[in-house]
């Protein structure tokens, strides 16, 4: 075990797969010379040189439709999206292409390839640096889309996803690259789909991903101190779901809370909130409870970006809302 | 004989086979067995056989949505081009691809596409992996002349020009410039209609050549493949020809253009061209385009036949193919 970044995580875990599989090619706007907009890809160009880290001009979606293209010859290409709001430019080529040519070619092709870059609210970046955008994509069959909350998880979810079959919706948080945490060395890997029951606590549950499960874990600590006691979830992947994980803790618990930075219509919240309603019903106390963004552009100012994002206790709020005590 | 005639005749007899197939597959349209849409190639053939005679069996090649011709250039036996049309089980991708959709991974065609200019990057990208990975072989993109007014076009073909100065992006663009995207002409889209010179702009070597012709197309493939194969730097080559149907066989008035232009253009018919120049070079005789007819419509009845008593695709194949 280490002591790792987010950041270095990430980057190790790019380190170790470029070193095994020759086919691993990064692409995207200033990884090699400029060292990465978050330095995930710090040194890689002097170690690995450009035919295998490959500085692209500003063409989201000329890189990523290329990277497909690489991907079904043969190469596992790792592409960064300076942020996952340009990623928009590529939409058609991730949506129409990626995530179809299995399908539509009947299996004859596939393209397994990574896109990962920092995904929700930044720091006062306001409305086209700070969306939250995994819902978009979560909703595509044939994209796997993963969401690390931790140092430990990024590595483990990065392997999987360089070494799968598939495309794979890679969202980092800005907010998290200078995330410390402990990290098992090696080969360690984390599989798609299965949620990990961070906290146990008998009285609610908390479903969250991404920075939201840190925001989750320190509504848990504030609940512990009057007496409530909250099993927390992280979900680690939205597309493959486990929603089984879910259920069974709601199965304990009675009470269920859905926590997501992003908007709160057609979100991913409400999918795990109507799938807890079809699998465990019968077990619920109190109606499912939401957390989410507030549904608009995210503004500029301090005050009203603070008030867009969801914190502590607007989770605390929801909580006793499920216990009948607000 | 001269040695660009020696197969020529095969040629011929190939284009006849792609002709007949899109006739048939239009009737198939009108009787309600293929659905969506369906883009015919006629008037292009020239093209795409010109270029395919001259791809070697590694290469690989991605085109549009009107790719029924390329498959069967490339050797997919027509029954499974026809059955993919008909949405069976058979067909070359399950039925789940279609008309638009068309795949034959084995002979390098890596597929056609229904977004407009959306395979460009993938065939941008495909070149660099043949070159990353060590093989000389080398990479055809067909694409229309509408595609190249597409944000599509211009990133992954700028892309090409960059990574062509290290031998990196060994890629055709073949411009089948069949002067419309759907009613629009390229008059009326591209405010430089002369397609080839817009390459300049990303420092790729670019001509424009006659489309109609399938010795001359065939001749030019040859010389800019060698190249392209030596150099690993991109080509661009706008190939001037003319679509004899409709845009899709729905697209049956055409109020964007005459019926004088049609009828013109079609006195131009790129397999009557190479009929008569096969003719007076002595290699064709009449019994032999006769044979030829009948044996490209008994293949395209058997090929439907095979559809028609295809199965439909499993129901469980709704799910396959979706993750690996
Ligand atoms: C992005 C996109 N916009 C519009 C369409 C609708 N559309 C289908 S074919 C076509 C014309 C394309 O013309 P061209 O690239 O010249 O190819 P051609 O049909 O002449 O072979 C259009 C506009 C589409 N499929 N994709």
């Amino acid at each position: 075990m280490a002591e790792l970044t987010y950041r270095d995580a990430l980057r190790t875990t790019l380190i170790e797969e470029m070193d095994r599989d020759p086919t691993v090619v990064l692409l995207g706007e200033d990884i090699g010379l400029y060292q990465g907009t978050f330095r995930v890809t710090a040194d890689l160009l002097e170690r690995y040189g450009p035919r295998r880290v490959i500085d692209t001009p500003i063409s989201e979606l000329g890189f990523v439709g290329a990277a497909i293209g690489m991907a079904m010859l043969g190469l596992r290409p790792v592409v960064e999206v300076m942020t996952w709001n340009f990623s928009l430019l590529a939409l058609d080529q991730i949506v129409n292409n990626a995530a179809k040519l299995r399908y539509f070619s009947g299996g004859q092709v596939e393209a397994p390839l990574v896109i990962r870059g920092p995904n929700g609210a930044g720091v006062q970046l306001s409305a086209q640096h700070s969306q939250s955008l995994e819902a978009l994509y979560a909703h595509i069959p044939g994209l796997y889309v993963v969401a690390p909350a931790t140092p430990a998880e990024a590595k483990g979810l990065l392997r999987t996803a360089i070494r799968g079959r598939n495309p794979v919706i890679f969202l980092e948080n800005a907010a998290l690259y200078g995330m410390k945490g402990e990290v098992p060395d090696g080969e360690f890997a984390l599989p798609f789909g299965r949620a990990e029951v961070v906290r146990r606590g008998r009285d609610v549950t908390v479903a969250a991903y991404s920075r939201m499960l840190h925001v989750a874990l320190a509504a848990a600590d504030r609940l512990q101190g009057e007496g409530i006691q909250a099993e927390v979830i992280n979900l680690r992947t939205l597309r493959p779901l486990d929603v089984d994980t879910v259920a069974e803790s709601v199965g304990r618990t009675h009470r269920a809370v859905v926590v997501q930075e992003q908007w709160r219509l057609f979100g991913a919240a409400a999918e795990i909130a109507a799938s807890i309603y079809e699998q465990a019903f019968d077990q619920l106390d109190a109606p499912v409870e939401r957390v989410t963004g507030a549904d608009v552009p995210m503004p500029y100012a301090r005050n009203l970006e603070l008030l867009a994002v969801p914190h502590e206790e607007d989770i605390v709020r929801a909580v006793k809302k499920t216990l009948y005590k607000a | 004989m001269p040695a660009d005639l020696r197969d020529a005749r095969r040629w011929y007899a190939e284009m006849v086979l792609a002709r007949r197939f899109e006739e048939e597959a239009e009737r198939a349209f009108r009787r309600g067995k293929i659905g969506g849409y369906l883009h015919l190639y006629s008037g292009q053939e020239a093209v795409a056989a010109g270029w395919l005679a001259e791809l070697r069996d590694d290469d690989i090649f991605f085109t549009a949505y009107r790719d029924h011709a390329h498959a069967l250039f490339r050797g997919t036996p027509p029954g499974a081009v026809m059955a993919e049309l008909f949405g069976k089980a058979t067909g070359v991708a399950k039925g789940k691809g279609g008309s638009m959709h068309l795949f034959d991974v084995p002979r390098g065609f890596y597929g056609g596409y229904g977004i407009v200019g959306g395979h460009i990057p993938l065939a941008t990208g495909a070149a660099y992996a043949l070159r990353y990975l060590g093989t000389d072989r080398i990479c055809l993109c067909f694409l229309g002349d509408g595609a190249m007014n597409s944000g599509s076009f211009h990133e992954p073909v700028n892309m090409a020009g960059l990574w062509g100065r290290d031998g990196l992006c060994p890629v055709v663009y073949i411009v089948e410039n069949n002067q419309y995207g759907m009613g629009t002409s390229v008059a009326r889209a591209s405010a430089v209609p002369d397609l080839a010179s817009r390459f300049a702009a990303y420092a790729i070597e670019h001509e424009r050549a006659d489309g109609m012709d399938f010795l001359a197309v065939r001749r030019l493939a040859r010389r800019v493949i060698a190249r392209v194969r030596s150099t690993g730097r991109p080509y661009a080559v706008e190939m001037l020809t003319y679509r004899f149907a409709g845009h899709g066989a729905a697209d049956l008035f055409q109020p964007y253009r005459t019926k004088e232009e049609v009828t013109k253009a079609r006195a131009h018919d790129p397999i009557t061209l190479l009929e008569r120049r096969l003719r007076e070079a002595g290699v064709l005789d009449e019994a032999e385009v006769v044979r030829i007819h009948e044996e490209a419509a008994a293949a395209v009845a058997e090929a439907v036949r095979f559809a028609e008593e295809s199965p439909e695709p499993d129901r469980d194949e709704l799910w396959t193919d979706v993750y690996g």
